[in-house]
């Protein structure tokens, strides 16, 4: 049985349906983010989790134990916010150990947990200090000290990088990983940022619109996303769209020139319009060799961006875009010359579902 | 083009004796009790009259009360308005207006209609009770005040987001309100807390026609008979005013030092 189980979990306000047939599956020390747009329901989901929200139908449950009507102050879940949300009148250490001393627990067992998550956080000195005393990135430290110091059986967190700047984002989300590992804990993470996303989970939630699009570990979202919303939100994808020429055999013709999926066409028929997708690191401007899909084209575009050339080839009603490592030796290529490009059958992912010619 | 500063100074210098002149009259007649030379016997006068202590003390308990009653009214309501009835805030706002708009003296008629000796309620029967109806009435007229200067702390912190974090480490609604919201709006209270004491200790209407002995009929009773020692009343009452809007600045800055420091 999973650690935190969610079924069929459902949100409605009003006629507006903001999370519908949520279903997840969590396992003991799993690292699960969602990953989805704003107003997709990432946000709800967890927030129903944490109890600040009741849900319209379904339920939670927390190691076997069904949660779904507990108050929050009941669920023993640990939760860091965007807004850090530290109480502006205690010292660090008192907010740290807030939540032991409304347990009531003696004051003998709070303070060397206290001094524990701070030397976990690597703020060891900083208890006496008030939360306006320090950077966004400690105050989001002592956030995610405060909420492991009741020690949890959940921890949320509710995009708590998004209101710090990108250096300090990329050190704080390694810290939160290695302590999420070094506690085993069972972690929710809600993100809107990709990067984040494929870089800290051990799988992720893909949502668009209340709805998940996908679940997978980061290789298998990025490297084959299920759907079209997948496929455009996480990382750069070129999509093309083509006619089935022979789903058994993967074959689809993008405009007029034949290409294979090297794992054939699902549910597909000859004639359907189908959409492909693929990354443009996958895609080579020289042939290659060998059984590979190779396509001719006009260089449309060429955008020199420091260490990489990123290049948009057009076909006719379709183009990709590519990357290739800059080279001073070699001069990237010139608008409105014809190249043409190769990619293995294996890198082309055809999308669920037919759409309209 | 450099404009002229002597409009703005002119205004200002106006607005100054306006306020000013009558005070300094005032505090000049008060120290005129003693024919020929300027001295503070009105002053000793009134500080040694036992009415006055005792007025003033009735006031000041009073207040203390009000004051109360109206933190434990206002600071709750002000709280669950912002966290989960945000639609009632207009409504909210416009009732705690209400006893700026409506004459002390048709409050009280209203009181002495509700609650008089042969009412369902008779809070005019005994005197402790008219006290808590004079308290109540208090709270009344200092709603205004208090309402607003809680609830402009509250705008001021993450209601909500404090709520929650301190909900899922495991905290009741009354440690979330006593140990999380309270201090943190601790300078917004004091000011409603310091205006209310300020409208209290003066306030007649109320406190007349129910018929308590209260510091505003005092002043009312010897400003009918004496010369000089009204002024030298008035004077004091000033100073009390003053002194609760001075605590009210110095509470002030001490948050605005804060939170500009956690910028």
């Amino acid at each position: 049985m999973a650690f935190l189980e969610i079924a069929n979990l459902r949100k409605t306000f009003g006629p507006l349906s903001v999370v519908q047939n949520f279903e997840l599956a969590v396992e003991r020390g799993e690292f699960v983010s969602f990953l989805g747009p704003s107003g997709c329901g990432k946000t709800t989901t967890l927030r129903m989790v944490a109890g600040f929200e009741g849900p319209s139908s379904g339920t939670i449950r927390i190691n076997g134990q069904d949660v779904t009507r507990l108050r929050p102050n009941q669920r023993n879940v640990g939760m860091v916010f965007q807004s850090y949300a530290l109480f502006p009148n205690m010292t660090v250490a008192e907010n740290v150990g807030f939540g032991l001393k409304v347990a009531k627990r003696p004051a003998a067992e709070i303070g060397p947990r206290v001094e524990e998550m701070l030397r976990l956080i690597k703020l060891p000195t900083l208890g006496g200090r008030y939360p306006y005393q320090l950077s966004g990135g400690q105050q989001q430290r002592v956030a995610l000290a405060r909420a492991l110091a009741i020690k949890p059986q959940v921890l949320l967190l509710d995009e708590p990088l998004s209101a710090l700047d990108a250096k300090i984002r990329v050190s704080l989300r390694e810290e939160i990983r290695a302590v999420q590992r070094s506690l085993g804990i069972t972690t929710v993470y809600v993100t809107h940022d990709q990067e984040e996303a494929l870089s800290m989970s051990d799988r992720i939630v893909v949502m668009s619109e209340g709805r998940i699009e996908q679940i997978g570990t980061p290789f298998e979202i990025y490297n084959f996303p299920r759907t079209r919303f997948v496929a455009s939100f996480v990382g750069t994808l070129n999509i093309l769209r083509g006619r089935v020429a022979d789903a058994a055999q993967g074959r689809i013709a993008v405009d007029d020139q034949e290409i294979v999926a090297a794992r054939g066409i699902a549910d597909g028929q000859a004639g359907q319009i189908r959409s492909v997708a693929l990354r443009p690191e996958a895609v080579s401007l020289a042939d290659a060799g060998g059984e590979r899909n190779r396509m001719r084209g006009t260089i449309e575009e060429v955008n020199f961006l420091g260490s990489v050339v990123r290049i948009r080839v057009r076909f006719k009603e379709n183009a990709i875009s590519l990357d290739t490592f800059n080279n001073p030796s070699v001069a990237p290529p010139q608008r409105g010359q014809p190249v043409t490009v190769s990619f293995a059958r294996e890198d082309l992912l055809v999308l669920e579902g037919a759409e309209a010619g | 083009m450099k404009r002229s500063k002597l409009g703005p100074w002119l205004a200002i210098a106006l607005g100054v004796l306006y306020f000013v002149v009558p005070l300094i009259g005032t505090f000049e007649f008060s120290l005129r009790m003693r024919r020929g030379e300027y001295s503070f016997d009105a002053y000793q006068v009134v500080l040694a009259d036992p009415r006055f202590q005792a007025t003033f003390a009735y006031s000041t308990v009073l207040a203390l009360a009000t004051i109360v009653v109206g933190v434990l009214l206002v600071v709750p309501t002000a709280y669950w308005i912002q966290l989960r009835l945000p639609k009632l805030r207009p409504v909210v706002e416009f009732i705690t207006l209400l006893p700026l708009v409506i004459p002390a003296i048709v409050l009280v008629f209203g009181y002495l209609r509700i609650y008089n000796s042969s009412s369902l309620l008779p809070m005019t029967a005994s005197e402790r009770a008219t006290d808590v109806l004079l308290t109540f009435s208090y709270v009344t007229l200092a709603l205004p005040y208090m309402y607003r200067a809680v609830d402009t702390g509250l705008r001021a912190i993450d209601v909500r987001t404090l709520t929650e974090a301190a909900e899922s480490l495991g905290a009741s609604w009354a440690t979330i309100l006593f140990r999380v919201i309270f201090p943190n709006v601790r300078v917004a209270v004091l000011s409603g807390a310091f205006l209310t004491f300020a409208i209290v200790i003066g306030e007649f209407t109320m406190a007349s026609l129910l018929d308590r002995p209260a510091f505003g009929p005092y002043l009312q009773l010897i400003g009918a008979n004496r010369a000089y020692e009204p002024s030298a009343l008035a004077v004091i009452a000033f100073i009390v005013t003053w002194a609760c809007m001075g605590l009210i600045q110095v509470f002030a800055r001490g948050a605005r030092g804060m939170s500009a420091e956690s910028r």
